[in-house]
């Protein structure tokens, strides 16, 4: 039998040559629009509270905002620092919190939902789906730094001692009533609620998620893993929504504090 | 909603073309692809369209719509309001045949780069139990149309060509992890999800997920779990050192088979006489 | 331009649904070079439709089951016209063929223990079907997929090239078989996107080209099923048997006309769908057969107990056999108490509440709500039969899947016999896999036999078939391919539908000769690259010549049965059931001859009692006992 001839096939195929950066007619604009507003209204609001060092203690029912806890400059006021102070007190560009503030600005800078955040609302890579992006070149996460983000989960573990502090701290102001003992006012409410919203954050991680039992390959022979993965599964599936939620909750709980420290509101007491 | 409305479709050849405006009947009740097929029946009867089953089963009718990438027959016109004007384009990411129709070849050769299914030799068929605890995660992925809507919305090579080499895009990495998770595997695909498929490229943004017909929770459910998978591999210092006191077990990196790299070109058939080989492999 | 290219393999496979990939599978581990043919992209193949599951006695959920009980149910459902060796080897070997393709990383529903799930279905004696929710097909058909991907890098780690051993020429549709001396000898055809030629040089070629649904106004069926396998076989020297059998499922989506046709899956009914009239009735209730009478309920009340309670009570008629129910509501529809849209009224509504219906039937649901703008939570959806499947196909050995022409093999739809005169629903799935696997092993087999002694290409037969592939774009005038797909849809629909009589078959017959000359001198606009309607302009012939056998057939045979009603022979015979009609090609006629249905074996006869066998064996057939020695063909 003769050899046939080798195949003369593929020409070169082109993308079909669009020159609009999108054909999308909707607001496509407006999702990162609003996301770059809340993200930057909450970095506003924090820096400034954070770099205050003012009106973040109430002695009288030891609210303690969570934007200080722990409080470790030796200017904290007298019982707002849980682990008692560093001997000097920090300059103005310290935070309070100097040991857990950096751990949760990583916790929601690595967040799996905040990296699509402002990917999209910020570095517009992309801006919106099938809206082509202003970059030349591109890598992901595939280089240094962004290459950092794969180091989530030490920030989930970091985020879990912050939250059972953050617990702590709001269940430890239900023992400061007002006539002494056990007492309950708007603000144990709202450190409660801001508390247990965070716990519903930290618990959703993607990185807690895997760390459960996302990892295992069989569920068979794992079944409280399995337990476990499946509730945190049905977290996960609103984590943005405590992602944003929180956000909403630190400022709340955080300027009640700061509105009852300066004098300028008085707590609500519902009891004692 | 009977009457008429004004379709805009991409005709051209190759990569070049432009859009040609038409008028055509619609009729309640009717989606996108009806329209089109209206159109090569009176209009334009050569125009090109890829479809098989007309019901969002098989994924060969993924266009953009209005910029949007979807499945022309999913899509219906009662979306639209009267007399806006329906502009459909092929798919960006992927080369142009001619007027709808792209060349999604690129794909299938990513699939063939993903280590197959490997379980224990030891095991027989019949031997698997597995709950459906196990399967349900995977079966999510194995609704999969393979209508690559997902790897064409993905800003990582729809707007930068020049990744197309070593990034797999959102469809294969799922199927990555979808392996990654059987309970009978015993192949290890995490080291070559990052450096030869490109995990490391997906910044997680979600259009994947957006635009999926299936709505298959592809981020959530399968790249951060792999992505996850592969910071256990290769990014915990934990686990490295676990691996090192001996507390964990060496991992064992599966490559990527050999010889299934083409240089991008599918190579051409073997030409000459047909070799037939002695005998059943067990392969 | 007609330059052809010429690739040389040991088998070719037509068709990349189930049927074609399994085949292809086993060609290869057995060391055939081996081409996959498919008109559509790798893994788009029509079995992706395919929603309920594989049928396979297991025994994973009713213990009890065994092959035995499945052979006797294909039997049954096929009204004991089906080759008796097909639907054993199918009974035998489905088991096997599912547990490998598990092992092949398919992921069924599971049973509590960890075993493959299985379900009930119409016709099935125990739950017997493996299934994936409602995608069942889809998974096969990725399996498959995934599989030949392993073996193609088996296969690049070996020679270099994953495509060495294994390839698949997607978008490519092959026109006609070559032949020499009566052996095949390849396979031509063109490639959709650039309209090239090529020829495929085999001295095997598999046809695994799935069903004729398109030649059917309305049908489930997508564009792929225009016959293209039933008509090459009919081309090169084969015979089609049964093909006056259509499988009409009886719920379909009439509304909006462009889902027309589109499935609504039988486990509606099984999960408590009631089919009603423009009047509100119950109608089901006034069309149970004789022979079933004593199965179904009488009354509503009855009916509707048996959702819960199916020991105490009979089962509503809406779970007649599909040709059965299929049957009453065309008639309701043709004596005006259709629905707004010309079907009827199935409502699941009244029965479930909005919750389990999203849970049990989520791709219905979403159908619905997507494609019509129904919500099935609330109200009734329309529906109407739809073409579903045909029974007949390429006449084939049962061991082997060999057709009479040598080296021609046939699996799934376009083979005939196995499924008799009506398939069971979960049948298809197993049948495409058990088939499949055998013709692979049938064409190594042949290719051994052969040895050196392989069939050449004639050349005039390349330069013939290229020149019949461009004459439609060639033409200054004539008939648009659209215009006679539709005429072609709408004589097999109205003439040779669910409901035939001879006068109405001998007028399709005449229209369908008509329109052979119209065919024959279609006109196509535009070029070779990607062009829809020279692609449709070369299926037509197929559909054509299909719906010529399936007119023929329905014709000859003066009974009805399964998927062949005629009202003008309203019963069953029990003298037809011993003839199998076979189509042939005579010059360019279809010709239509009868053959002996193959007689079952004594201990296989065994597993009916007598009294259900009267029902449809002739006299002496009973009185024999066993027609093993009897010969195999008898004229009529």
């Amino acid at each position: 039998m003769t050899a046939p001839p080798p195949v003369p096939r593929e020409p070169v195929l082109e993308r079909a040559r669009l020159g609009a950066r999108t054909l999308r007619r909707d607001r496509w604009w407006v999702p990162p629009l609003f996301t770059a507003l809340g993200l930057a209204a909450f970095v506003g609001y924090a820096t400034f509270r954070v770099f205050q060092q003012d009106h973040y203690w109430v002695a009288d029912y030891h609210y303690l905002t969570p934007f200080y806890s722990p409080c470790l400059s030796a200017a904290c006021a007298p019982g707002s620092a849980v682990f008692g102070t560093l001997p000097f007190e920090f300059p103005w560009f310290l935070p309070y919190a100097l040991v857990s503030l950096p751990f949760l600005l990583l916790f929601r800078f690595t967040c799996y939902y905040y990296r699509k955040a402002y990917y999209r609302a910020i570095w517009q890579a992309p801006p919106a789906c099938a809206v082509r992006e202003p970059h030349r070149r591109y890598t992901g996460e595939s280089r240094l730094p962004l290459i950092g983000q794969n180091l989530h989960r030490y920030f989930f573990y970091a985020a879990v001692l912050i939250s059972l502090l953050n617990t702590y701290d709001a269940l430890v102001s239900f023992a400061h009533g007002h006539n002494g003992g056990f007492g309950v006012g708007l603000g144990n409410l709202i450190l409660l609620g801001n508390v247990i919203l965070l716990w519903c954050y930290t618990l959703s991680c993607h990185s807690c998620r895997h760390v459960v039992g996302g990892r295992l390959r069989s569920f068979r022979r794992h079944p409280l893993r399995y337990r476990a993965w499946t509730w945190v599964s049905h977290l996960n599936a609103r984590h943005m929504a405590f992602a944003w939620i929180t956000l909403g909750t630190l400022v709340l709980t955080d300027l009640y504090v700061a509105l009852v420290a300066s004098g300028t509101l008085t707590d609500v007491r519902l009891f004692n | 909603m009977n009457g008429e409305t004004t379709l805009r479709v991409w005709r051209g050849e190759g990569g070049e073309g432009r859009l040609v405006d038409y008028t055509v009947a619609v009729e309640e009740g009717e989606v996108v692809l009806d329209v089109l097929h209206r159109l090569q029946a009176t209009a334009a009867p050569d125009l090109a369209v890829r479809w098989n089953c007309k019901a969002g089963k098989c994924g060969s009718c993924s266009v953009e719509i209005n910029g949007r990438p979807r499945l022309a027959c999913m899509t219906r016109m009662n979306l639209f309001a009267p007399g806006e004007t329906v502009t459909v384009t092929p798919m960006r990411t992927f080369p142009v045949i001619r007027d709808l129709v792209c060349d999604v070849s690129a794909n299938y050769r990513k699939a063939r780069e993903i280590p197959s299914f490997t379980p224990d030799p030891a095991t027989r068929p019949g031997e698997f139990r597995m709950s459906q605890a196990d399967v349900q995660r995977q079966q999510e992925f194995r609704k999969c149309i393979e209508c690559f809507l997902c790897n064409n919305v993905c800003h990582v090579i729809r707007d930068h060509e020049d990744n197309t080499a070593h990034f797999s895009g959102p469809r294969y990495l799922m199927r990555v992890a979808e392996l990654e998770m059987h309970p009978y595997d015993t192949a290890d695909r995490r080291k070559i999800a990052q450096e030869e498929f490109g995990l490391g490229y997906c910044n997680i943004t979600k259009c994947c997920t957006e635009v999926c017909p299936e709505n298959i929770q592809i981020t959530d459910n399968a790249l951060i779990p792999l992505k996850e998978r592969v910071a256990d591999r290769r990014y915990d210092p934990l686990v490295w050192l676990g691996r090192r006191i001996g507390l964990r077990p060496a991992s064992q990196d599966t490559p990527i088979p050999p010889g299934v790299r083409q240089d991008g070109r599918a190579a051409a058939p073997r030409t000459g006489e047909p070799r037939r080989k002695p005998g059943p492999d067990t392969t | 331009m007609t330059e052809t290219t010429r690739l040389a393999y040991d088998a070719v496979v037509i068709g990349a649904g189930g049927a074609g990939l399994r085949a292809a599978i086993e060609a290869r581990l057995h060391g055939l070079r081996t081409a996959i043919v498919s008109k559509s992209l790798f893994g788009k193949a029509h079995t992706v439709m395919a929603e309920g599951g594989a049928a396979a006695a297991l025994g994973n959920v009713a213990s009890d089951d065994d092959w035995r009980v499945h052979f006797r149910d294909t039997i049954r459902g096929g009204k004991f016209l089906n080759d008796p060796r097909m639907a054993e080897l199918h009974a035998r070997e489905a088991p096997d063929r599912i547990l490998e393709l598990e092992y092949w990383g398919a992921l069924f529903d599971r049973t509590e223990d960890g075993r493959i799930s299985q379900r009930n279905f119409g016709g099935h004696e125990y739950p017997r079907l493996a299934h994936v929710g409602d995608r069942t097909g889809l998974e096969m058909i990725r399996t498959l997929q995934q599989r030949i991907v392993q073996l193609q890098q088996a296969d690049a780690a070996e020679y270099g090239d994953p495509e060495a051993m294994l390839k698949v020429h997607a978008e490519t549709t092959i026109t006609e078989l070559v032949t020499d001396n009566g052996r095949v000898a390849g396979a031509f055809g063109y490639l959709r996107d650039s309209g090239e030629f090529l020829l495929l040089e085999s001295p095997v070629v598999i046809l695994a080209t799935g069903g004729i649904g398109r030649s059917f106004e309305v049908t489930s069926n997508s564009w792929e099923y225009t016959g293209d396998g039933h008509a090459l076989a009919l081309r090169a020297g084969a015979a089609l048997i049964n093909m006056e059998f259509v499988q009409f499922h009886p719920t379909g989506m009439v509304w909006p006309p462009s889902v027309r046709g589109i499935l609504v899956t039988e486990s509606v009914r099984g999960d408590g769908g009631v089919l009603r009239n423009s009047a509100g009735k119950r109608f089901m209730f006034d069309y149970v057969p004789e022979v079933f009478r004593a199965q179904y309920a009488e009354s509503e009340e009855e009916a509707d107990g048996w959702y819960t309670d199916p020991r105490n009570h009979r089962r509503p008629p809406e779970l007649l056999p599909r040709d059965e129910v299929a049957r009453a509501i065309n008639t309701e529809v043709k004596e005006g108490r259709g629905s707004p849209h010309g079907g009827v009224f199935l409502d699941v509504s009244e029965r479930l509440s909005a919750e389990e219906i999203t849970r049990r039937l989520p791709s219905m649901y979403h159908q619905f709500k997507e494609l019509a703008d129904v919500d099935i939570t609330a109200e009734p959806m329309e529906v109407g039969p739809t073409c579903h499947y045909v029974m007949g196909g390429v006449a084939v050995d049962a061991e082997t899947g060999a057709a009479s022409v040598p080296g021609l093999f046939a699996a799934g739809e376009v083979a005939g016999g196995m499924h008799g005169s009506n398939r069971l629903g979960g049948n298809s799935l197993s049948d495409l896999l058990v088939f499949g696997r055998r013709c692979g092993l049938g064409a190594a087999a042949y290719l051994d036999s052969l040895g050196a002694d392989r069939p050449a290409v004639p050349a005039a037969a390349v330069a013939e078939a290229a020149t019949a592939a461009t004459a439609p774009l060639s033409r200054s005038e004539g008939d648009n391919p659209y215009l006679l797909h539709r005429e072609i849809q709408r004589t097999m629909n109205d003439l040779v539908g669910i409901v035939r009589n001879g006068a109405e078959i001998e007028q399709a017959i005449a229209r369908l000769e008509k329109l052979d000359a119209r065919v024959a001198g279609v006109r196509v606009e535009g070029g070779r690259c990607y062009n829809p309607g020279w692609h449709l302009a070369l299926d037509l012939r197929n559909m054509l010549l299909v719906s010529q056998a399936v007119a023929r057939c329905a014709l000859e045979r003066e009974e009805s049965r399964g998927g062949h009603t005629r009202d003008d022979f309203p019963r069953m015979s029990a003298r037809w059931r011993r003839i199998t009609l076979a189509a042939r090609l005579d010059g360019s006629d279809v010709v239509v001859e009868h053959r002996r249905t193959p007689p079952m074996r004594r201990d296989l006869l065994a597993l009916f009692e007598r009294g259900e066998l009267e029902k449809y064996l002739t006299e002496e057939e009973l009185a024999d006992g066993s027609p093993e020695d009897t010969d195999e063909e008898e004229g009529a």
